[in-house]
């Protein structure tokens, strides 16, 4: 399944850092989603782009992750030579990023 | 009980206007802000007030005032603005001049000034660049503007001596709001809950639609009525610091849990510690709650002492990009721009010219994402057209002048069919940040008036 069936997203940017979001639909889903989009997950997906470290902070009642990517933008808005400077379209890459809803979330092996 | 009324009516330089003249005409408003002063934006006004003094603010400052102004006087709106960029006495005068050529009478304007920097940068050449970590000094010969994101004081005190209108230059983008909600309600500068509530309603107030549906839509995902026509939202906020945020009923667009999350988020980092001039606001517990159709209310925002540094943006020239491309069109597309980059990069191997840097894209494939996650999007035997992009960052014009003709002469002697070349070579304007302390900031505020006999008075906080 695709993250987008499940959550929504907005990125921006300060800099040269990104910041996506990660939002879900239904307040019950956000446990399963906090289990399956991790810090780590997020910085392998986008390794080609985000050249820093990458943290993820959370707004529980809203249900909203919200993921910090350093060295994100190519040198930052003004310098850097992409075509989307601002980084504006990364929330609808990682809609589309395969996450496994089934999967338990408590389980400790993943 | 009391409460402000406070629309948005623009989200960045650019804007659109008429949402806003509709928010003033019907929105049943107190106050109007207008936000038009991105990162870079004001080093690039500062640039123009060096060759014509009085230039230097908002490039449509005059349209939309045009528009707004009689609006304003004729609702009782009270509009504070960024608009006024590098130069708010200039701008102060030029919506003098248009009140004057529309027979307003008895209008206040106030000029917000202290942001700028840039007499004093040699005091700061040992600070440190926040992004990069080198001393300023490092890129001082090259410094065109430095401006401290100043908060609420100045806006503040316009208000109090009764302007109508409020022209700043940079100031954090949700003071606009904070300030008018500080002197309707008498908060404190000390009133951290309170200010971290109102800097909320900023934050989610300053880029216009993107509350209220713009930024939003996805067709089949997140559905938008009517986004033709999107509104800009309207805050209704109690001196507790609660409120609501909302739109005109026939306006399009929406206003949704949903749209309100995403701009809770939006350009914030660590949510316990969104950073502003007035407050630390702490968003990490807010809550969103749709009560009616269009009527969304924000609760459980909290705020700390600020951190008394103002970020101070410093711009700098920094070489030039050359940005150039040509597009391939039917099959194989894919493979003859692919050709094309191969043949660029031979070439510019043997120009002799300076490249700091170089990125060439195939726009419909990869320029976006790069391959790990486009491929898997697309199918390449059914791409219908592709545009090779050649970007670079030079140190000299000349040497970026030499890489646009590389792209434009694919015409001839590149691969088949190549066509619709564009070539852009633009001065690039660098922004670093520096941390100054608020004391060594001194904001005034400055009057020009139109219907009273004294045309300035001046006033130091």
């Amino acid at each position: 399944m695709k993250l987008k069936q499940v959550t929504h997203s907005r990125s921006g940017d300060k800099g040269n850092i990104s910041n996506v979001s990660v939002i879900v639909y239904r307040m019950e889903d956000y446990e399963k989603v906090k289990k399956q989009v991790t810090a780590e997950k997020v910085k392998d997906y986008f390794h080609e782009i985000v050249k820093g470290d990458v943290v993820r902070y959370e707004l529980p009642k809203i249900g909203a992750l919200n993921f910090v990517m350093q060295n994100a933008l190519g040198g930052g808005v003004t310098k850097s030579l992409t075509l989307d400077r601002h980084g504006k379209s990364l929330s609808s890459a990682l809609m589309d990023m395969e996450i496994d809803m089934e999967a338990d979330v408590d389980d400790s092996n993943y | 009980m009391k409460k402000i009324r406070i629309g948005s009516g623009a989200g960045y330089a650019g804007d659109r206007i008429e949402p806003a003249m509709e928010l003033i005409q019907k929105g049943n408003l107190d106050y109007i802000i207008f936000e038009c002063l991105a990162e870079r934006t004001i080093a690039l006004a500062q640039q123009e007030k060096m060759k014509n003094p009085d230039m230097g603010y908002n490039h449509l400052l005059k349209y939309r005032m045009d528009k707004v102004l009689s609006l304003c006087v004729e609702n009782n709106v009270t509009l504070i603005t960024n608009m006024g960029a590098a130069n708010p006495l200039a701008a102060a005068k030029i919506v003098k001049n248009i009140a004057e050529e529309k027979g307003i009478h008895d209008l206040k304007i106030a000029a917000v000034i202290g942001d700028d920097v840039y007499p004093n940068i040699e005091k700061y050449s040992e600070c440190s660049i926040i992004e990069t970590g080198v001393p300023l000094k490092d890129v001082k010969s090259s410094i065109i503007s430095a401006n401290a994101y100043i908060g609420i004081s100045g806006i503040v005190t316009a208000l109090k001596e009764g302007a109508d209108i409020v022209i700043t230059g940079r100031v954090s983008d949700p003071s606009l709001v904070v300030a008018p909600l500080q002197h309707e309600f008498g908060w404190q500068d000390t009133d951290y809950e309170l200010l971290g509530k109102g800097t909320a309603a900023g934050h989610l107030l300053e880029c216009a639609a993107q509350v209220t549906g713009g930024y939003f839509a996805d067709p089949g995902y997140k559905d938008v009525p009517d986004l033709w026509n999107v509104g800009y939202p309207i805050a209704e906020v109690q001196g507790n610091g609660d409120f609501f945020l909302t739109k005109l009923e026939d306006s399009g667009g929406m206003v949704t849990a949903a749209t309100v999350k995403e701009q809770v988020v939006y350009e914030i980092h660590d949510p316990t510690r969104y950073l502003t001039p007035d407050v630390i606001a702490d968003f990490s517990q807010i809550e969103v709650i749709e009560k009616v159709t269009n009527q969304v209310h924000i609760t459980g925002v909290s705020g700390k002492e600020k951190s008394g540094l103002y970020k101070t943006s410093i711009g700098y020239v920094d070489g030039y990009i050359v940005e150039a491309e040509i597009s391939y069109g039917g099959s194989g597309c894919l493979e003859r721009s692919r050709q094309a980059e191969e043949v660029v990069r031979h070439r510019l191997s043997q120009a002799n010219i300076e490249i700091q840097e170089m990125r060439i894209d195939h726009i419909g494939s990869n320029s976006l994402y790069g391959s790990s996650i486009s491929e898997p999007l697309y199918d390449r035997e059914r791409l219908s057209e592709v545009r090779l992009r050649v970007a670079a960052r030079t140190a000299d014009k000349g040497a970026a002048d030499v890489i646009g003709q590389e792209v434009e002469a694919l015409y001839t002697n590149g691969p088949a069919g190549g066509g619709g070349v564009r070539v852009n070579v633009q001065e690039v304007v660098s922004i670093a940040s520096i941390l100054i302390p608020s004391e060594e900031i001194t904001i005034e505020v400055t009057y020009e008036e139109v219907g009273k006999i004294e045309t300035q008075a001046s006033h130091s906080l």
